[in-house]
């Protein structure tokens, strides 16, 4: 398992680099202006960055109410006989609840939990899996639509929660398997 | 649905703030209450939190939004070349058996499957910090095809749940907090997360294909009430 790691990790650190040299390298072969033409795409990044500001404030403002009023407790509260019954612990929900919401907030319940229970107790495991296996979707809703300026998401939210969902209860049951 | 997700969410958190305010003023001894013009409300009340919060959180949004810009500027400046040199035509051919299943509509030639192979690929990798700029790229050359500007297509969408449920091979930064905190063996949650993954992408997916394949089929019987973007 260490080796994996030790593979993993150098292949992360190498990816770069190696895309990089590939993608401007190749470029240079086939003759095209690799300086001029990087000035140009680049010049894009700036529109993308400001495009989805609005869509940035409008989710994180929510989100950030959400959190303080402690509407999310209440929500907890609201979903415990639901949780319970697809085998979820109650210690392991305030988690399900804030990873699509908030990737750093969902990083702190997964420390908290793990200061709580211990690193490698089974609750650890579950929380750190669970924040390892899904993504923070209502940010990735904001952005990615925000940068292309659509605002009828359409079922894209409702869809990739449900893929969330399916990915927290895969993540405690494996673990409650495994350790 | 965004729409009416948004509005609850402040609604419930300002009606929620506003309760227990309002609980814990009744409540409280009147002892405590008696140095009235001493107190900070903006810290000790529900509702103060709630607003600063908010304000903070917009501050905290242009501040990611402007961080953005320089890592974008740099891959899709890469990008730029990688695609006048027909890098990523390659790289989306050597794809197509995959994505004209996942994307019928989309040209197998269109820019669109280069950058979101790249946005995968970068995912898989956990480069999250590339894999954000190929995203947004890819959302753009999929807005190309878009008919109906402002509304999401039906491949944008399959995209997107792709992308919420991304299997990566190292959750770098759950190992890394793992690690920080003395686990005996940190790594030992890739096995979990990889399953946890591949099953939200497959349950991503189906839900995804199936509302597309009703709405396909509501399409042909009504023809008024097209809500689709394909023309099949």
């Amino acid at each position: 398992m260490s080796n994996l790691k030790i593979i993993l990790d150098w292949m992360s650190i190498v990816a770069i680099p190696v895309i990089i040299i590939a993608f401007l390298g190749y470029g240079y072969y086939k003759k095209v202006r690799v300086y001029e033409k990087f000035v140009e795409g680049a010049k894009e990044g700036f529109n993308v960055g400001v495009k989805i500001i609005p869509y940035l404030v409008a989710m994180l403002v929510a989100i950030a109410m959400f959190r303080a009023s402690g509407a999310m407790e209440a929500l907890m509260f609201a979903i415990k006989p639901v949780t319970a019954l697809i085998g979820m612990p109650i210690e392991v929900v305030p988690m399900a609840i804030m990873r699509p919401l908030s990737g750093s907030g969902s990083l702190g319940v997964m420390t908290e939990i793990m200061n709580t229970y211990g690193v490698d107790s089974l609750f650890g495991f579950m929380a750190s899996s669970m924040f390892g296996s899904t993504e923070t979707t209502f940010y990735v809703v904001a952005v990615y639509f925000g940068a292309v300026n659509i605002y009828n998401t359409r079922y894209a939210l409702p869809a990739g929660l449900v893929a969330d969902i399916a990915g927290l209860i895969t993540a405690v049951n494996v673990c409650r398997l495994l350790f | 649905m965004l729409n009416h997700i948004w509005l609850w969410m402040i609604a419930l958190s300002i009606i929620i703030a506003a309760g227990t305010d309002m609980y814990n003023e009744f409540t409280q001894p009147t002892k405590e209450k008696a140095a009235t013009e001493e107190r900070n409300l903006n810290e000790e009340t529900k509702l103060g939190q709630v607003t600063s919060e908010a304000i903070d959180a917009a501050g905290l949004a242009v501040k990611i939004a402007i961080g953005l810009i320089g890592v974008m500027a740099l891959w899709l400046g890469i990008m730029k070349v990688a695609e006048e040199a027909g890098f990523i035509n390659i790289i989306a051919k050597i794809v197509r058996p995959i994505t004209k299943r996942l994307f019928p509509t989309i040209p197998s030639d269109h820019p669109a499957i280069g950058s979101m192979i790249m946005n995968i690929a970068a995912n898989m990798l956990g480069l999250s910090n590339a894999a954000t700029p190929f995203g947004l790229k890819a959302m753009e050359d999929l807005d190309k095809l878009n008919p109906k500007k402002g509304e999401a297509t039906d491949d944008m969408i399959t995209f997107l749940v792709i992308n919420t449920s991304a299997i990566t091979l190292v959750p770098a930064s759950a190992i890394a907090i793992r690690a920080s905190m003395d686990s005996a063996n940190p790594q030992q949650i890739i096995i979990p997360s990889i399953l946890a993954a591949t099953m939200a992408t497959l349950v991503g997916l189906t839900v995804v294909k199936t509302i597309q394949y009703i709405q396909r089929k509501r399409g042909m019987d009504k023809p008024s009430k097209v809500e689709g973007t394909e023309d099949e």
